[in-house]
């Protein structure tokens, strides 16, 4: 991977053995221990290793929780409150998977909001960023998934409202969509039936998302780190070995997330969830507002701008088909990003406009998702119809003009220069490598 | 990255601020007040003595038309909660009126015998029918976790909005569903005069919709404390709500302790990572 | 020579012939993988229910199950089949009937979505058309929404007495499924 050669020697004969046979800890060494980061990462650069915590600690509690839980319509919501209860330490451990998957959500967002800013997408990162963006989605549907299984009221609602997206597709062809509802809820309407596949599923997906995120490092390891500045490696002292220099600042990142989510697990359990929860499903009895939980509010709120009409525009009966296609474009877009920037350079440090266009568009996702926690009536309507349009035009025509017209501060000569203030001033305006002259 | 942050979003939220006021309005909200409980916030633990006032309060007022399925008499025992002496509970649960249905015997029926400390605390009905057609068509919920099944609405302007979420996570804001409690028991009034209240229900100012099938449980005197504590309508609701906040959750004072120790334990942890991160990186410009 | 090309020919053949074969097997393996996952032969088998009208008076409405979801069944009153009767339905958001029993495209007029003889009753399947939701207006107490009939509580959609869209995000007018009249106050659903 990335031409670094491990500087691994085995010492030991047994060492020695086994480095002939499966040169694990060879790769291992030279991958984790000696592998060249950047010498300017800041913490932000900390949250592929708080990511890999959170990975590993859903998984472990996830197997300890399903040791005690029972995916049955009749057993889930009961065998959820015996956790609490009765199982020792049940209490904590569930605590731990609920509000870890939201913390893991905190985290994937501004991992890949630093992404964006520092312009970590582009070349020759595209791979490594549209992997993400698979995790991303795999992130999302194993969420949905585990949050079906406590069979609460906002579970089964959820389900409902969410599988049935698919029906829109007999818009398109009539009887398809439907047929794909059925086939995903095993009958006619969400039952246990739906429940046990979704267990399955969910106890499945992330070793799916395993296998994803060690292509995501492989292919981060080829590629190399990007960093604040932007700029590519030149020379080996531009860059530290990863141990013990960024993994003593990683743990330290690491540390600092884990005390706020140890501060929501023993003093606010239940503040991300939603009371409706503890109430067990009803098939008869539909909660007043259906709201998803708070990671996926900003798209919730881009399919319910899809109204009757779209800033005045009529829609008809093509209203919930574009809801739909706009959620799922939401996320797809992001795929697109290493191409619709059109800049040479890559850290919004050096981008005046295109700052200003990346805080607008984290302005836009937090008011997406403030209104997709509101009921779809009045106002918020409008509003969130304005901000769906924000958001899409943020990676076209934005990314794509801003790199065009956009005249980007001058760039250091090298991250040596900007680091270490070696040569001591900008490159001169009209050198001919200079890449933000276009 | 967090400075420009703060810059952007107060910038951006001045620039919405001024062209939007006033857009978002709330709806008809109902403001539930905020009471200060022993187990309030991230401190907060239960007092033993209301727990056992909430549990009398329960058992000679609710508990005529709500059950308590998923609290066991032997949790009436355990450390954290009302803690009885197990005699007085086994005693209790032998003379609970809602005997447990049990069977088959050796002739093959099912039969009804008095609980144990290992039965669940049941209400008055075997179901969701019977309750319905008893009670004309309303259906008194089990209580076991009704503290957490309710909660508080914010109705803030959004400006404001992010700012109560932060504050309520920093101060381990929990107690939403027993403000909800507290307020509904003490919140029957008489109807305004332009409302016209159903047959069959009730007015209550924090109810949504103001109108519900449950009329007030509680009136001063109705329950005799043993502790001297005032009998009144005010302290039966805070106790009984105390004790269903406890039955909804009670692994309550074990999860905030333990919560302490694994928070002084991280910042410690922290603190040292972090000077030897400052040390290894001493002569290392970044 | 000719017999060594035609050899190699047939063994072209042979090993297309095997292979083609081997993928076509596993292909249709996929088959019950992907079937497992439709409904199954006890959900199937609930696909029909009989139910006695007789104890619904007027103006009272019932829910019952089919196919795992609820089917409401309303006895209306006169003023309000008089309300469906009056609507043009080319005005409507939705103007087709969604009655099983009918072709696709005819027209939502109330006769189209009740059965001649028995206009005082109204059965639906009680499945919000927008995303599922179980609309309110079947007890009185209910908020019947902007029209008499129906209300969803999770995005706002309004149902007039004969079960159609008037006002909200909902695409469809709710659907009429297949039933008979058994008897004179009993029907059969499905």
């Amino acid at each position: 991977m990335s031409g670094h050669t491990s500087s691994y020697e085995p010492t030991s004969r047994w060492g020695k053995w086994w480095d002939e046979r499966l040169p694990i800890a060879r790769m291992m060494h030279g991958q984790f221990v000696d592998f060249p980061t950047p010498r300017n990462l800041n913490y932000m650069w900390t949250f592929g290793g708080i990511l890999m915590f959170c990975l590993v600690a859903q998984i472990v509690t996830g197997i300890v929780l399903a040791m005690h839980y029972q995916p049955s319509d009749t057993a889930a919501f009961n065998s959820i409150e015996h956790i609490r209860r009765d199982v020792n330490y049940g209490w904590m451990i569930r605590s731990m998977h609920a509000v870890g998957a939201s913390m893991f959500f905190v985290a994937v967002y501004i991992h890949m909001f630093r992404g964006l800013y520092y312009g970590s997408y582009k070349a020759p990162r595209e791979v490594l960023w549209i992997l993400g963006v698979l995790i991303l989605l795999i992130m999302m549907a194993t969420a949905f998934l585990g949050y079906t299984l406590p069979w609460g009221q906002m579970s089964f609602w959820g389900v409902t409202v969410i599988t049935n997206l698919f029906s829109a597709l007999d818009t398109i062809w009539d009887g398809l969509g439907t047929g794909i509802v059925e086939w995903l809820w095993g009958g006619y309407s969400v039952s246990g039936v739906t429940l046990n596949r979704f267990f399955s599923l969910h106890y499945l997906l992330p070793f799916v998302l395993t296998g994803v995120v060690i292509l995501h490092i492989w292919a981060l390891h080829v590629a190399g780190q990007n960093n604040p500045t932007g700029l590519d490696i030149k020379a080996p002292s531009e860059t530290v070995p990863m141990h013990p220099y960024a993994t003593s600042k990683d743990i330290v990142g690491l540390f600092v997330f884990i005390m706020l989510f140890a501060w929501i697990v023993f003093f606010a359990p239940d503040y991300l969830g939603h009371a409706d929860n503890y109430i067990e499903a009803n098939p008869l009895v539909t909660p007043p507002h259906i709201v998803p939980e708070w990671y996926f509010l900003p798209f919730y709120a881009i399919l319910r701008a899809f109204t009757g009409s779209f800033l005045g525009i009529p829609l008809g009966s093509y209203a919930k088909l574009l809801g739909v296609l706009a959620m799922f474009a939401s996320v797809f877009i992001l795929a697109f990003t290493p191409w619709l920037d059109t800049s040479r350079v890559r850290s919004a440090k050096y981008r005046p406009w295109y700052k200003i266009a990346f805080w607008g568009f984290v302005f836009t996702c937090l008011a997406l998702g403030y209104l997709g926690s509101k009921p779809a009536e009045g106002s918020y309507v409008m509003w969130a119809q304005i901000f769906t349009v924000l958001y899409f035009a943020f990676f076209f025509p934005i990314l794509p003009l801003l790199g065009l017209y956009e005249t980007p501060k001058p760039l250091p000569r090298s991250i040596s220069e900007s680091v270490l203030g070696e040569g001591g001033h900008a490159m001169p305006a009209g050198a001919a490598a200079a890449p933000e002259k276009r | 990255m967090t400075r420009h942050f703060l810059k952007a979003s107060v910038l951006s939220a001045c620039v919405l601020a001024c062209t939007s006021v006033g857009t978002f309005a709330a709806g008809p909200a109902v403001e539930i007040e905020k009471v200060q409980w022993p187990f309030s916030g991230i401190r907060g633990q239960f007092d033993k003595a209301q727990l056992q006032r909430g549990f009398q309060v329960y058992k000679e007022v609710c508990a005529a038309c709500h059950g308590l399925n998923r609290v066991y008499f032997r949790n009436l025992t355990q450390p954290g909660g009302p803690e009885f002496p197990e005699e007085a509970v086994k005693t209790l649960a032998a003379e609970w009126p809602n005997q447990i249905t049990d069977g088959p015997n050796d002739e093959g029926a099912m039969f009804e015998r008095p609980a144990r400390l290992t039965d669940p605390i049941r209400g008055p009905y075997k179901n969701e029918k019977e309750a319905r057609s008893v009670q004309n068509g309303a259906y008194p919920p089990d209580l076991s976790l009704i503290t957490k099944a309710r909660s508080v609405e914010r109705h803030a302007h959004w400006t404001v909005h992010p700012f109560l979420m932060l504050g309520d996570i920093a101060k381990g804001y929990q107690e939403g569903g027993a403000d909800y409690m507290h307020a509904l028991l003490t919140g029957y009034v008489d109807a305004p005069a332009d409302v016209t209240v159903g047959e069959g229900m009730y007015y209550n100012k924090a109810f949504p919709g103001h109108q519900l099938a449950m009329p007030s449980p509680l009136a001063d005197g109705a329950v005799t404390y043993q502790d001297g504590t005032p009998e009144t309508v005010e302290n039966y609701s805070r106790d009984v709500t105390a004790f269903l906040s406890w039955a909804a959750d009670p692994a309550h004072d074990q999860r905030k302790r333990i919560g302490w120790q694994v928070l002084l334990y991280l910042l410690v942890t922290t603190v040292l990572l972090y000077l030897g991160k400052k040390r290894i990186w001493a002569n290392v410009k970044h | 020579m000719t017999d060594h090309v035609e050899d190699a020919n047939r063994r072209d053949f042979l090993v297309i012939a095997g292979n083609a074969f081997a993928a076509v097997g596993a292909a249709s393996l996929i088959w019950p993988f992907v079937q497992q996952m439709n409904p199954d032969a006890s959900a199937k088998a609930l696909a029909t229910t009989e139910i006695d009208l007789a104890p619904v008076k007027e103006g009272q409405a019932i829910t019952v199950m089919w196919r795992g979801k609820p089917v409401f069944i309303r006895n209306r009153t006169k003023d309000e089949i008089e309300a469906a009767a009056k609507v043009d339905p080319s005005e409507l958001p939705d103007p087709e009937a969604r009655n099983a029993a009918l072709p696709s495209n005819d027209p939502a007029v109330d006769a189209n979505r009740v059965k001649a003889g028995h206009e005082n009753w109204l059965v639906m399947v009680g499945i919000c058309t927008h995303l599922g939701c179980i609309p309110k207006g079947q007890t009185m107490s209910d908020v019947k929404g902007d029209f008499g009939g129906w209300f969803c509580p999770c995005h706002g959609s309004h149902y007039d007495t004969s079960g159609r869209i008037r006002k909200g995000p909902a695409p469809r007018n709710l659907d009429v499924p297949p039933y008979e009249f058994v008897s004179a106050t009993k029907i059969k659903i499905g």
